[in-house]
């Protein structure tokens, strides 16, 4: 290569090389405001921020939905796993919130840990698959496996 | 092989060859990405099943992953071409750098209009901050400056340049659009399709959505190869080839 394009060239990738070293240091310095949500763990962990508006993320616990009275109060337990905690929250689920699966919730968490939610979004995973797929596989007792697999 | 290699290399970096050259390509290109885009979406909107969560709102991924996937490609490839005119002084490089902005910024746009249909029925909202969406939006908005910069400036070659340094600077943002759902927490579900592993989606859903992706990105191409001979022609207008072909077409 001729010597003045491999300095031009040495210097274009030592400029991306530094741009990408710059953005790298400024998301890992914004890391806590990257993630759109605190975990369950963070939340039973005292590493969410108390009184304050959060959102929060995890699996909605199977057998933990509760809907109160008449009006469209619902409580929930959230988990990632390794923390559990419940969600309180009075308005309209999305559709395709169901037990088991993802969800973000917008709210409060009180000193008390009482977590009262303003809003609820469900999130959806990376798996797509037909319904009938989806009940054989749970017939064959595979309720979790990842589509394409064969029940 | 490697000298008809480097043959039709420096044919392509010639305006006049590379004008003859794709003018073949167009035809082929035009006809194949219309068969597949025909294929591809007849069979992912009214053939393939329907996901057993979100129903028949799952189909809107037929057009959103292989808009998004060329937003990202079409942006690396003028990051690419950057570097071709800041290192080689390439005359091509610096048309097909400024006829792949304007067709990846429509791409980036439909991938986020697309995003935000689907995501009102899913997640109960059509815009959410999470770092994906962000970083495609910031994707938009280097695409709009690519443009804006390259029209900006009087002379076709310093309004190369710095549109070359701004391709590169930018394209920085690929990888965080891409691994954005790995790093941190997002709304956004990850990637279905990875290349170490079997795609998490059913192959009755999968094959009609390659079908459109490989559609999509012969369009693109076709689109691009459209772009750079017109603003070849455009360059080259002084030139006696260019006048020639003019000539004929009276």
């Amino acid at each position: 290569m001729h010597p003045v394009r491999r300095t031009r060239l040495l210097l274009v990738l030592g400029a991306l090389a530094l741009v990408g070293v710059a953005v790298g240091l400024t998301t890992w310095a914004l890391r806590e405001n990257m993630n759109a949500f605190y975990s369950p763990a963070d939340v039973v962990d005292g590493k969410a921020p108390v009184d304050r508006r959060i959102r929060v993320g995890g699996l909605v616990v199977a057998g933990s939905v509760q809907r109160g009275g008449e009006g469209l109060h619902v409580s929930f337990d959230l988990t990632d796993g390794k923390g559990t905690f419940t969600v309180n929250y009075d308005g309209i689920l999305p559709d395709l919130f169901r037990e088991g699966q993802g969800i973000l919730a917008t709210g409060t968490l009180a000193a008390d840990g009482r977590f009262t939610a303003e809003e609820v979004l469900a999130k959806h995973d990376e798996n797509y698959m037909p319904p009938e797929i989806k009940e054989a596989m749970e017939k064959g007792g595979h309720p979790g496996a990842k589509a394409g697999a064969t029940p | 092989m490697w000298a008809y290699l480097e043959r039709l290399w420096h044919r392509l970096g010639s305006p006049r060859h590379f004008y003859d050259l794709a003018g073949w390509w167009l035809p082929w290109l035009a006809v194949s990405s219309l068969l597949l885009l025909g294929v591809g979406i007849t069979w992912g909107l009214l053939f393939a099943p329907p996901d057993y969560q979100q129903g028949h709102s799952f189909r809107i991924i037929y057009i959103h992953v292989p808009a998004a996937s060329l937003a990202l490609t079409g942006y690396f490839a003028m990051a690419v071409a950057g570097v071709v005119v800041l290192v080689w002084r390439m005359k091509m490089a610096e048309v097909v750098l400024q006829s792949i902005a304007v067709p990846g910024a429509v791409m980036c746009a439909l991938a986020l209009f697309t995003g935000a249909l689907w995501g009102k029925p899913t997640w109960g909202t059509y815009w959410f901050w999470d770092a994906r969406i962000t970083s495609m939006l910031i994707l938009l908005f280097l695409y709009l400056g690519v443009m804006a910069l390259g029209s900006a400036i009087a002379s076709p070659v310093l309004a190369a340049r710095a549109t070359a340094v701004l391709a590169i600077v930018g394209a920085v943002n690929i990888p965080i659009i891409k691994y954005s759902v790995e790093w941190w927490n997002t709304l956004h579900q990850p990637a279905t399709f990875k290349l170490t592993e079997k795609p998490a989606m059913a192959p009755e859903m999968y094959w009609p959505l390659l079908v459109c992706a490989l559609g999509f990105y012969l369009f693109f191409a076709f689109v691009v190869v459209l772009r750079v001979r017109n603003a070849v022609l455009e360059r080259e207008a002084g030139a006696r080839w260019v006048r020639e072909l003019a000539g004929e077409g009276r």
